[in-house]
């Protein structure tokens, strides 16, 4: 466990060294910039506009620090042939693979809650000085908790993504690793096709592959409840729980095949 | 070494301003046509659903503002004397629409609301940016309806957009029974505003009326939320308003032609015979014309054109 912990610790420290943090700052500046132009080029709902513009750029900039280091986790130790020392000390092939993972979900939630502050910061600025009749009349309050739900929700899909992305990265290259992550990402956030494309084709081998296919590939689509959130509809405790749930149950699948194939590796 | 960075950023800082003036030097000489075309690439609002995937949200918002910015280029191309769209900025000129009349107004908006259906402004305002007669607006209150009725599917409780569809019968197709009709509908929606009832009522017996029409907009102007409604129903009760002084004037110029067999073809002509104390100017400030025919109009650089469409009614419209 203390190695686990000291190798996710030195993943987090690592994310830092090479400033992957750095994102934060365009972040800002890309939501305060924002906050000052918009009122410039639409004609009311600017604090809808930030909602939708803070919570695609957190699961943006995520998904983008979620697959790039996550492909590199364990590759960039075997191209820089620091694996031999590592796997020289006293520690287990799947803690090295579970502990660079718990890093970068670190790494994760550092940026997201950090974004989370800055979303909630230029909002109270948005939120200055209207009347309170007017802020009556929108969809949502601008300082609406919910938003943690659908922040939360999106970290639970980085998480999911960087369980993807370290799966590839145990057997295939770095850029494999991102195509396929990448590629994951985008099917699973067209799980309703798949669902559906039994209705659409006349093969009935087809349409149960492609429903077996549904059943089997991260579907992601539950993750993104941003538009309900910033609509002010509620998103019900039993649908987030089952979510995280299925999240949880799919990182750890991903991890067992991913320590699996790992501790099968030959470094010679 | 700092030395050494410094001379690195100055010299940065010359190329950045070379390329810059460079830039600038090209466009004096050689001016960037604004005759691009503004059109749809993808027309259809569910194919970029599928397109921007998680981000659709967002996709939304900017094809909102690209809406907005396509508006209001338009309108101010159209029609420069009204001046920048009340509540909207006036956009670049480089953003500004050119080539064709709103033509892509509504499919922007189909988009807009197909991508996020929720989106409440795009209905209610993309439905006055509609309904407003030519060149203020498309001219196609049928199309306000029908992006009203979208909404409406998505939320069938929302009893401002069955509001808006009232006004849009009322105002612009001079539909009274169709407006009196939507605004029951709207006020029997549970939470709904009371005085909704009663605008159902005036309407069905004084439609066309410009008292009423001038209660249903001083009613819009005290109890809207949204900015740019309340500068719209102010801008309508301006309209409202010299269409009252217009007939005052009118009638003016008509007892001085009758006393003196003259017809005025100046307003010093009524200064003189003490009519007006001054040049009588609209609710915007702007003078009102006298025609050498003895007509009073609006003046053609007035904010307040295009006038209301008057319905003929028994009242004559008072």
């Amino acid at each position: 466990m203390k190695a686990t912990a000291a190798i996710a610790i030195n993943v987090f420290r690592e994310s830092v060294r090479d400033k992957v943090l750095y994102n934060l700052v365009l972040f800002a500046i890309l939501l305060i910039g924002a906050s000052l132009l918009i009122g410039q080029l639409t004609a009311g709902q600017d604090v809808k506009i930030i909602k939708d513009l803070g919570l695609s750029a957190t699961s943006l900039f995520g998904l983008f620090i979620a697959v790039f280091i996550g492909i590199g986790l364990v590759s960039k130790e075997v191209e820089r042939r620091s694996i031999y020392s590592l796997l020289a000390k006293p520690i287990h092939r799947w803690q090295l693979v579970v502990g660079k993972y718990v890093g970068l979900v670190l790494t994760l939630t550092v940026n997201v809650a950090v974004m989370a502050a800055a979303l909630y910061v230029v909002l109270a600025y948005m939120r200055w000085g209207v009347p309170e009749a007017v802020v009556r009349a929108w969809d949502a309050p601008p300082l609406d908790p919910a938003l943690l739900v659908a922040i939360g929700l999106i970290l639970v899909e980085l998480m999911l993504v960087t369980a993807i992305a370290v799966f590839f990265s145990t057997f295939s290259t770095p850029i494999l690793s991102a195509g396929l992550t990448f590629a994951l990402f985008v099917v699973g956030h067209f799980s309703a096709d798949l669902r559906n494309f039994e209705g659409a084709v006349d093969s009935p081998m087809a349409g149960r592959i492609t429903r077996a296919l549904y059943w089997v590939l991260p579907n992601l689509v539950q993750f993104d409840v941003k538009a309900n959130v910033v609509h002010g509809l509620p998103v019900p405790f039993g649908y987030v729980a089952l979510a995280v749930a299925y999240a949880v149950a799919y990182i750890a699948l991903l991890m067992t095949i991913s320590v699996s194939v790992f501790s099968r590796r030959d470094f010679k | 070494m700092s030395g050494r960075l410094a001379g690195a950023f100055g010299v940065a800082v010359v190329l950045l301003a070379t390329i810059v003036e460079l830039q600038a030097l090209r466009e004096r000489h050689y001016p960037p046509s604004l005759d691009e075309d503004v059109s749809l690439y993808m027309q259809s609002g569910a194919a970029i659903r599928r397109v921007a995937g998680a981000y659709t949200p967002l996709a939304a918002d900017l094809y909102w503002i690209r809406t907005i910015q396509y508006y209001g280029g338009t309108k101010h191309r159209l029609s420069p004397a009204s001046g920048p769209l009340q509540g909207v900025p006036a956009p670049p000129a480089s953003l500004a629409a050119v080539g064709d009349d709103y033509s892509l107004l509504y499919p922007m908006l189909d988009i807009t609301t197909t991508l996020d259906p929720r989106f409440n402004i795009a209905y209610r305002f993309g439905a006055i940016f509609l309904a407003e007669p030519y060149p203020g607006g498309s001219g196609r209150p049928d199309l306000a309806v029908a992006l009203l009725e979208k909404g409406l599917r998505e939320r069938p409780d929302k009893w401002e957009y069955m509001e808006d569809i009232a006004f849009v019968h009322y105002w612009y197709e001079h539909d009274y029974l169709a407006a009196s009709a939507w605004f029951q509908k709207a006020g029997d929606v549970p939470g709904a505003p009371w005085w909704l009832r009663s605008m159902a009522a005036t309407t069905r017996a004084r439609g066309g009326d410009r008292a009423s029409s001038r209660l249903m907009w001083e009613t819009i102007r005290q109890t809207t939320e949204i900015e740019f409604l309340r500068n719209d129903a102010e801008h309508k009760l301006a309209q409202l308003r010299a269409l009252d002084d217009i007939d005052a004037l009118q009638r003016l110029v008509d007892a001085v032609k009758a006393r003196t067999g003259q017809t005025p073809r100046d307003w010093s002509a009524l200064v003189q015979a003490r009519a007006l104390r001054g040049i009588p100017a609209d609710p915007k400030g702007v003078p009102y014309e006298l025609t050498a025919e003895g007509r009073v109009r609006l003046s053609p650089s007035s904010p307040l054109l295009p006038l209301l469409v008057e319905p003929p009614s028994e009242s004559g419209g008072r």
